[in-house]
């Protein structure tokens, strides 16, 4: 195995009575890009700033490159790349300036980053934009700027915080696209996120995070075929009638999920289980045959949808 | 490891020059149309008053009188600007102090390069000023320029409690009202600015002994034309307002850090 950038034992925050985050356990290699799949309030945003070194555990241990964040937060703040949940760019500064100011923050010198502002705004799509004001850019713009700007101070590790939440689907394809290209570079990355798609695209591997705990941890595909069958079947039978009609259902597949709309039956071959249906005379207002998702794995786990 | 560079607040007064030059047209004016207009209301109007009626006050013309009191509000309201704007921006607005965070850069730079920034802004602000009188010639005072330090000095000394108030504001709204209505106008009115304050009632001039403006007002009329002010209340005046500056600034620091470290 390559180098272990972040190592997290027992990491635990509180706030008051509230516990955050529930003593969990992950490590994050060089070179592979890392997902915190969950539920909004899970826990994904703390474990960040942990990671980030502006906010200190309760309890439990974390290094980040080796050092203590708690001792040593600037100088591993240094080696970050941080994309925050919701942009903080200057809004009345020009495209070229954040960029700029940033770079500054790290402490590189003005010839550096002007020689770097280039390769940064192509990264971005954002040549045409170097002198607009922040204020008149789009959101995917935004967001690309705020990657963009990580990037300035050539980080170990870039830290993204629900990267393409708020994003149309257009502007959430081209950023996928940009942060692939980061991790075809080797840059390490550490991705949250409520997006099961997301993580699918973007993350070797993951842990999926609950109310503070880690409920599982692998590759995408590993998560599926271990929680999940190979397909599942989405059958709608009309809010009032899905509980009644789900007992009938319950020998047609190996699991079966019933939610509020629709009722979700896990099978190896699907489209057979449906066929089975309509010979049993039960005929759903819409049925859709589809794979399984890490959506699936994460209602298997925790009995909830991702995004609720 | 990468090695952090000292002294981070330099770059945080960076990003606040760029910022302050993208308003350096209202700036300027500001800092121009201030002085003129209380100039002339005042000099030309109060001033003549004043003079004819009682050869103005403390045995000098009544612009001699203000011009240090002048000088210095004109500081404290360029470092309240600058300041409280950055401030509020920087945690609720657009939120940039937790993007400086997650550089190398902590509480304690961050804050010390807004108010570095801010300083620049004050010392702008009172040559502004300056020139404008000198322009309509109410520096008669034999040491008038040194208006200029104590001026500077009330700026500092306010802008560093200022910074540390608004780290700690949650609701923009409420702030507002009450620096506006509770502490600037009352400064204002009843720091010996117009008048001296041993003219006003007894009850009222503590107001005037914990404000800078006045600290700062009294210690420029005594370095501007000899106002008889005691050798012992100008030390005091020139140790509350840097007490002042050292309180502001170490309440400042913990309220970023504590602000940015949720």
């Amino acid at each position: 195995m390559s180098e272990e950038l972040i190592v997290a034992r027992g990491l635990t925050k509180k706030f008051g009575d509230f516990t955050a985050v529930d003593g969990i356990d992950f490590s994050v290699y060089r070179g592979e890009s890392f997902g915190l799949l969950g539920p909004n309030g899970a826990g994904k945003s703390t474990t960040m700033r942990i990671i980030g070194a502006t906010s200190q555990r309760t309890s439990g241990d974390i290094t980040i490159l080796g050092k203590d964040p708690e001792k040593f937060g600037p100088q591993i703040r240094a080696h970050l790349g941080v994309i925050p949940q919701k942009d903080n760019l200057d809004e009345q500064l020009t495209v070229t300036e954040n960029l700029y100011i940033y770079g500054r923050y790290f402490g590189l010198s003005s010839k550096f980053i002007k020689g770097k502002v280039d390769e940064l705004l192509e990264f971005a799509q954002l040549e045409e934009k170097r002198d607009a004001k922040v204020e008149s850019l789009s959101g995917g713009m935004k967001r690309r700027l705020t990657i963009a700007r990580a990037l300035v101070s050539e980080p170990d590790i870039l830290m993204l915080d629900e990267p393409t939440t708020g994003l149309d689907p257009q502007a959430r394809h081209i950023l996928w696209d940009r942060l692939f290209r980061l991790k075809e570079k080797g840059v390490t990355l550490v991705i949250t996120t409520h997006f099961m798609d997301e993580a699918e695209q973007l993350c070797e591997r993951l842990i999926v995070i609950d109310r503070g705990k880690i409920m599982a941890e692998g590759s995408p595909a590993d998560l599926i075929k271990r929680y999940s069958s190979k397909e599942v079947l989405e059958v709608r039978f009309g809010s009032e009638n899905n509980e009644a009609v789900a007992d009938q259902l319950r020998d047609k597949c190996e699991r079966l999920e019933v939610l509020p709309d629709r009722i979700l039956l896990y099978a190896e071959d699907a489209e057979h289980v449906l066929e089975e249906i309509m010979r049993a005379n039960m005929h759903p207002k819409t049925s859709l045959v589809r794979r399984s998702s890490l959506e699936d794995v994460f209602l298997r786990l925790t009995g909830r949808t991702l995004i609720e | 490891m990468r090695k952090v560079a000292a002294g981070g607040s330099r770059f945080v007064f960076e990003t606040r020059f760029l910022n302050m030059r993208k308003f350096a047209t209202i700036i300027v004016m500001y800092s121009v149309a201030n002085p003129l207009l209380y100039l002339l209301a005042i000099g030309a109007g109060v001033g003549t008053l004043v003079n004819r009626s009682s050869g103005g006050i403390d045995g000098v013309p009544y612009l001699v009188f203000l011009a240090p009191a002048l000088l210095a509000n004109a500081a404290i309201q360029g470092s309240m600007d600058e300041t409280v704007f950055p401030t509020l921006g920087g945690f609720l607005w657009n939120k940039t102090f937790f993007g400086m965070n997650a550089t190398p850069l902590g509480g304690r730079e961050i804050a010390l390069g807004v108010y570095w920034a801010a300083m620049l802004r004050v010392v702008f602000t009172v040559l502004c000023y300056y020139i404008v009188m000198l322009f309509f010639g109410v520096l008669k005072a034999p040491h008038a320029w040194l208006a200029l330090p104590s001026g500077v000095l009330a700026g500092a000394a306010f802008g560093a409690v200022m910074l540390a108030f608004a780290g700690n504001v949650k609701n923009e709204d409420h702030f507002f009202t009450f620096v506006g209505r509770f502490i600037i106008q009352p400064m204002f009115f009843l720091s010996g600015t117009f008048f001296p304050l041993d003219s006003i009632p007894i009850y009222l001039r503590w107001i005037g002994w914990i404000s800078p403006l006045w600290h700062a007002t009294d210690l420029g009329r005594y370095l501007t034309y000899g106002h008889a002010t005691p050798i012992w209340l100008v030390w005091t005046h020139i140790i509350f307002l840097l007490v002042m500056i050292a309180v502001g600034l170490t309440l400042a620091f913990k309220a970023f850090g504590k602000r940015l470290a949720k």
